[in-house]
């Protein structure tokens, strides 16, 4: 009898790891899909996704012109070459007085896709080459990867959207930081993937 | 009775409240105006401000011709849109946006971003009180 019971729990324990072992791998199921799925509530909602923005700052000055990125979307050495940057700021001029400046970089820094524990900040972070600094969040080989399926006519050439840059026009969720697919409407077009 | 003085006394604390909010916007924008004065200039102008608000200036591709207007619309009662991005950008007029050019940090910020995109150097406080001047008297 409790052999029976040792060899059952053992089983148990095996078939647990390996599926978190899977899960938890590159290639996981859930990759083009739900971002929110979970083994039995053991992952957490906290690590999928990207980090919504906190910070009332930069939700206000960078949020004034464009969506206000989350700093998970890249790492820390893009963030310092965009804000050493920012009076040519891709062709805009966006410069900030020094404590806001200051207050802004250490923000975006902290929480920068290095320093996170959510889902899709490691993605970003495994795709990149280190040699290579990149300053928009749509030249990191994920981003590529990700959109590489959808015709310019349907973004770039759809009024209503324009360019790649504006996430929030179709990723219906992304000032909360999630970016799944089922979310995505695009706008003129509708629910992708249906 | 008793519900109907309650939403009273509510719209007159409303009301109050925003033309407190108003007034000090009104007070914040004086300062400013009393501090381009302090810097030298005697007077502003809403014409002179109208002018340059509206003047074309040159700039690099894609946008090789740039005014104000290029972000703010032809009309200062009207909504603007960032010519990049696309974003929304609220009407300049004080008429109709009486909220508008009330933070001096924030004005000056603008000021300085948008007049070196627009016009390829800082904007001169007479130049940035005669804007102010015009946008307050739309």
């Amino acid at each position: 009898m409790n052999k029976f019971i040792l060899s059952t729990t053992l089983i148990t324990t095996t078939l647990l790891i390996t599926a978190l072992v899977f899960v938890n791998s590159e290639q996981a199921w859930s990759d083009e899909h739900n971002e929110e799925w979970s083994l039995f509530g053991l992952s957490s909602l906290k690590y999928t996704g990207v980090a919504p923005v906190k910070n009332a700052s930069y939700k206000d000055e960078c949020g004034s012109c464009h969506m206000a990125y989350p700093p998970g979307l890249l790492p820390q050495d893009s963030w310092k070459k965009v804000m050493r940057n920012l009076e040519n700021h891709f062709g805009d001029n966006a410069e900030l007085e020094t404590s806001t400046h200051q207050e802004l970089l250490s923000y975006l820094t902290d929480n920068a896709a290095d320093h996170s524990e959510y889902r899709r900040s490691q993605k970003i972070m495994r795709s990149l080459n280190s040699n290579e600094t990149v300053d928009r969040i749509t030249k990191t080989p994920y981003f590529i990867r990700k959109h590489d399926e959808i015709p310019k006519r349907l973004v770039v050439d759809n009024p209503k959207v324009g360019s790649f840059s504006q996430c929030n026009l179709c990723h219906l969720n992304a000032q909360k930081g999630s970016f799944s697919e089922d979310e995505v409407s695009i706008p003129g077009v509708g629910y992708w993937g249906e | 009775m008793n519900n109907l003085n309650f939403t009273h006394r509510n719209t007159i604390l409303i009301s109050l409240l925003m033309a407190i909010t108003l007034n000090s916007s009104a007070t914040e924008r004086a300062t400013l105006l009393e501090k381009y004065s302090d810097q030298g200039v005697s007077q502003f102008s809403a014409e002179r401000g109208q002018q340059l608000w509206e003047q074309p200036n040159d700039g690099t591709a894609p946008f090789t011709t740039r005014s104000c207007t290029t972000c703010h619309s032809q009309d200062v009662k009207q909504r603007g849109q960032h010519i990049r991005t696309k974003k929304a950008i609220n009407p300049m007029a004080l008429s109709v946006n009486p909220a508008s050019l009330s933070s001096t940090k924030k004005v000056e910020k603008w000021f300085t971003r948008n007049c070196k995109w627009t016009l390829g150097r800082v904007c001169t406080p007479q130049e940035k009180g005669d804007i102010i001047t015009y946008l307050q008297s739309q």
